[in-house]
């Protein structure tokens, strides 16, 4: 099983849809020659030619739109947003057309795509660069919210993607493009969207996370384990649809919960993971639902101590649970 | 209606002393109440005017019924007052007629203490609490604040699944099979006493004889009492020539004073020697403690023949000389069997004698006065041989009985007790 990095088995999973099926195409700003600006398509226009790896205008809403025309038609896109932050000229026709395709047209057309989008902070980029938008999709019937937090789910999950009938909003942790390495299994295989994955079991608290948030919550969750927290990591994958059942589980078993999320705290995926324990696991809380999230600033802030002020980290998570160990 | 008896749970109003519209003075006496153990006067709570009154002469009703209203002329009565049931909660408004209701105990809880602050109760707490019948008071919490966690309850709930079983010496174990069941699980419950009828298809042989209200509260603290406590009786025997030695000699003296030496001054100053030194007799089961009582308060059970028996209070008794007890032994006996014993003097009880030699038994196992430990029963004194230094004796000897709650003491303890009252007696001098 060879060791890779996020952003090769990111770049492993396309290359193989794009063997696997000639629907298969990929569009969006220097995906072409150029590799990306973060190098995920590097390879595939020289493999698989200007017909299916096609550089498009500085145009999000362009971008989107011809996937959403083509996925209409029987393709199956792959759209590059080269920032998360760049996504939002194309939030209406994610929304409002290709979210909804399916159910406007009572089933009879769909709009089978795959948006890539890297988001979030820690890599210096400022307020254009650097932001988490899971919330504002995560929020959309219709379409699906996925964010890997490791090589090997990145691959499968991305290859689910590609594959699902509906449209996959497809968030990548930047930050973790490089940072994050592992083991990823030979061969074919999938990884569903949905369910969650408890990346470490404990018994004292849960922590809730995904992308590189999960990254820093399982160092966190290693480093609270030698003052005896038993801390269990559950990794939610995918934003929606939501594994329920898989926090209701794992907050029955510890009977505290904590969410982490980069993105600022208002109106955060937190509070929907929050709204779900208090729902259904309301009778085996023993501690106030907790959330660490990024502060309700407008942006993650350029220079470096003040982006390390907004960032939760595993120092930051593992003072976190303590706490809420201790309550 | 006040309590005016720790088992007294209903009184009937023989006579209103103060129609509606009199005005009454604070403790003036307002009416008579008739109750199983004494006849009294209840006393007004507070000055005014006789407002209302709603329970009329002649009527029984339980202990804490609201009686009538006493306020001021132009007091408006609480509208729902009047369809107070007679079975109404105590009432701690100043102005009802509870006069000593603000301070008397229910008579099944009288140990009841304030609620520990438990701390903030989480869901998931209160749940595990709830499924496996905890009582959090018994958790220690280690949260926050002294929180009680889930952690906690489990941990408590681990140690209860272990402990039992190694505390409990085999014999302790509840056993399979009818023999071990429970009583009440072997002969059902207790038979539903049929209302009084008449002689029926006897023929009119058997005469039927309505209870009293003192035959119907002994039947029913007594059936109680055996449900309450782990009765077990332990049974000593007492020389008493010393004790008569000193009566003989004191007898005369005490009469001077207009007090006459019983043997029971004697067997309620030893007891009370005894309490104080192991103090778990004088005490109260309550649940998920014990709660030892400060004061040394000995029952007398005073029988009044066919009627039933009553039980009056000497207060304080370690405080009290020979004298000072055989006094106020005398003073109780002798008021109770006149029916003049006010409600003060049958409450509070921490231990109690019965004094059933009088009637010439030798030994016998009574019941607890609950919610006490234990009761001191004290047989006939009768001259017996006895061995004395490998020489054969006569001496006026004693068979002392206690009936202890096993739930409290254990019977070394309780022999223990019974020895040091003993000691008292056989070295009296």
């Amino acid at each position: 099983m060879p060791e890779m990095t996020l952003i090769e088995a990111i770049r492993q999973g396309m290359d193989e849809e794009l063997a696997r099926d000639d629907c298969v195409f990929i569009t969006g700003e220097d995906v072409g020659p150029r590799g990306g600006v973060f190098r995920a398509t590097q390879g595939l226009f020289e493999k698989y030619g200007p017909k299916r790896i096609i550089d498009s205008p500085l145009a999000e809403l362009s971008i989107v739109g011809v996937g959403i025309g083509a996925a209409v038609y029987g393709m199956r896109p792959i759209c590059e947003i080269q920032f998360a932050d760049f996504i939002f000229p194309a939030f209406n026709q994610i929304l409002n057309e290709a979210a909804r395709m399916f159910y406007r047209s009572g089933g009879e057309w769909a709009a089978p795509m795959v948006i890539r989008a890297p988001y979030g902070g820690g890599v210096g980029g400022g307020l254009y660069h650097s932001q988490s938008v899971e919330a504002f999709f995560a929020h959309i019937p219709g379409l699906k919210v996925v964010i890997p937090s490791n090589p090997k789910d990145a691959k499968g999950l991305l290859k689910s993607a590609v594959r699902d009938p509906n449209p996959v909003l497809f968030l990548e942790p930047k930050k973790g493009y490089r940072l994050i390495k592992g083991f990823v299994p030979e061969g074919e295989y999938t990884v569903p969207i949905g369910p969650a994955h408890v990346s470490r079991e404990g018994a004292d608290l849960t922590v809730f996370a995904y992308g590189i948030m999960h990254y820093y919550c399982l160092q966190a969750a290693a480093l609270v384990a030698k003052e005896g927290i038993s801390a269990e990591v559950v990794d939610l994958r995918t934003l929606l649809p939501v594994d329920k059942a898989a926090i209701v589980a794992s907050v029955r078993k510890t009977g505290k919960a904590m969410i982490v999320h980069e993105d600022n705290l208002t109106g955060g995926y937190g509070g929907e993971v929050a709204a779900i324990i208090a729902d259904e696991a309301f009778a085996d809380l023993d501690a106030p639902v907790k959330r660490l999230c990024g502060p309700d600033v407008p942006g993650v802030p350029f220079s470096h101590p003040m982006q390390d002020w907004f960032m939760p980290n595993p120092e930051k998570i593992a003072k976190a649970m303590k706490e809420l160990a201790a309550y | 209606m006040p309590q005016l008896g720790e088992s007294v749970v209903e009184g009937a109003i023989a006579k209103w002393l103060k129609s509606e519209g009199d005005s009454v003075k604070e403790f003036e006496p307002i009416m008579e109440v008739t109750t199983d153990k004494v006849d009294t006067e209840v006393t007004a709570t507070a000055a005014g005017v006789l407002l209302k009154i709603l329970i009329p002469a002649g009527t029984t009703v339980t202990a804490g019924t609201l009686l009538g209203w006493i306020g001021q002329p132009t007091d408006s009565i609480p509208a729902d007052s009047a369809v107070l049931p007679t079975h109404a909660p105590i009432s701690a408004d100043s102005a009802a007629l509870s006069t000593h209701a603000p301070t008397i105990e229910p008579p099944n809880h009288p140990t009841t203490q304030p609620p520990k602050d438990l701390g903030f109760i989480s869901p998931v707490v209160a749940k595990l609490a709830s499924e496996h019948s905890i009582d959090l008071i018994m958790v220690k919490g280690t949260g926050a604040g002294g929180r009680i966690t889930k952690k906690d309850v489990l941990a408590f709930i681990e140690r209860r699944k272990a402990a039992p079983e190694e505390a409990l010496a085999p014999w302790e174990r509840p056993g399979d099979g009818d023999l071990f069941r429970p009583t009440e699980l072997q002969m059902g419950p207790p038979p539903v006493v049929p209302p009084v009828v008449d002689g029926g298809d006897r023929g009119g042989a058997d005469s039927v004889m309505p209870l009293s209200n003192m035959r119907r509260s002994i039947a029913e603290h007594m059936v109680r009492s055996k449900h309450t406590s782990a009765h077990v009786t332990t049974v000593f025997e007492v020389d008493m020539s010393k004790v008569m030695a000193h009566r003989e000699a004191n007898k005369a003296q005490f009469a001077r004073d207009g007090v006459n030496l019983t043997f029971t001054a004697y067997f309620v100053s030893a007891t009370a020697v005894a309490l104080k030194a192991h103090p778990l007799v004088n005490s109260t089961f309550a649940g998920d403690s014990i709660v030892l009582k400060r004061e040394v308060n000995v029952g007398v059970a005073v029988s009044l023949g066919e009627e039933g028996l009553i039980v009056p209070v000497v207060k304080n008794a370690d405080e009290k000389s020979l004298l000072g007890l055989a006094r106020a032994v005398n003073d109780l006996a002798s008021r109770a069997r006149a029916k003049q014993l006010k409600p003060d003097e049958v409450q509070g009880g921490t231990f109690t004698i019965t004094n059933h030699g009088v009637s010439g038994s030798l030994f016998a196992t009574p019941i607890i006065n609950q919610p006490q430990c234990g009761i001191l029963g004290v047989g006939a004194i009768q001259k017996r041989v006895v061995v004395v230094n490998d020489a054969i004796a006569i001496r006026p000897m004693c068979y002392i009985t206690l009936t202890f709650d096993h739930r409290i003491l254990d019977g070394a303890l309780a022999d223990y007790f019974v020895a040091k009252v003993k000691e008292v007696l056989e070295g009296w001098g």
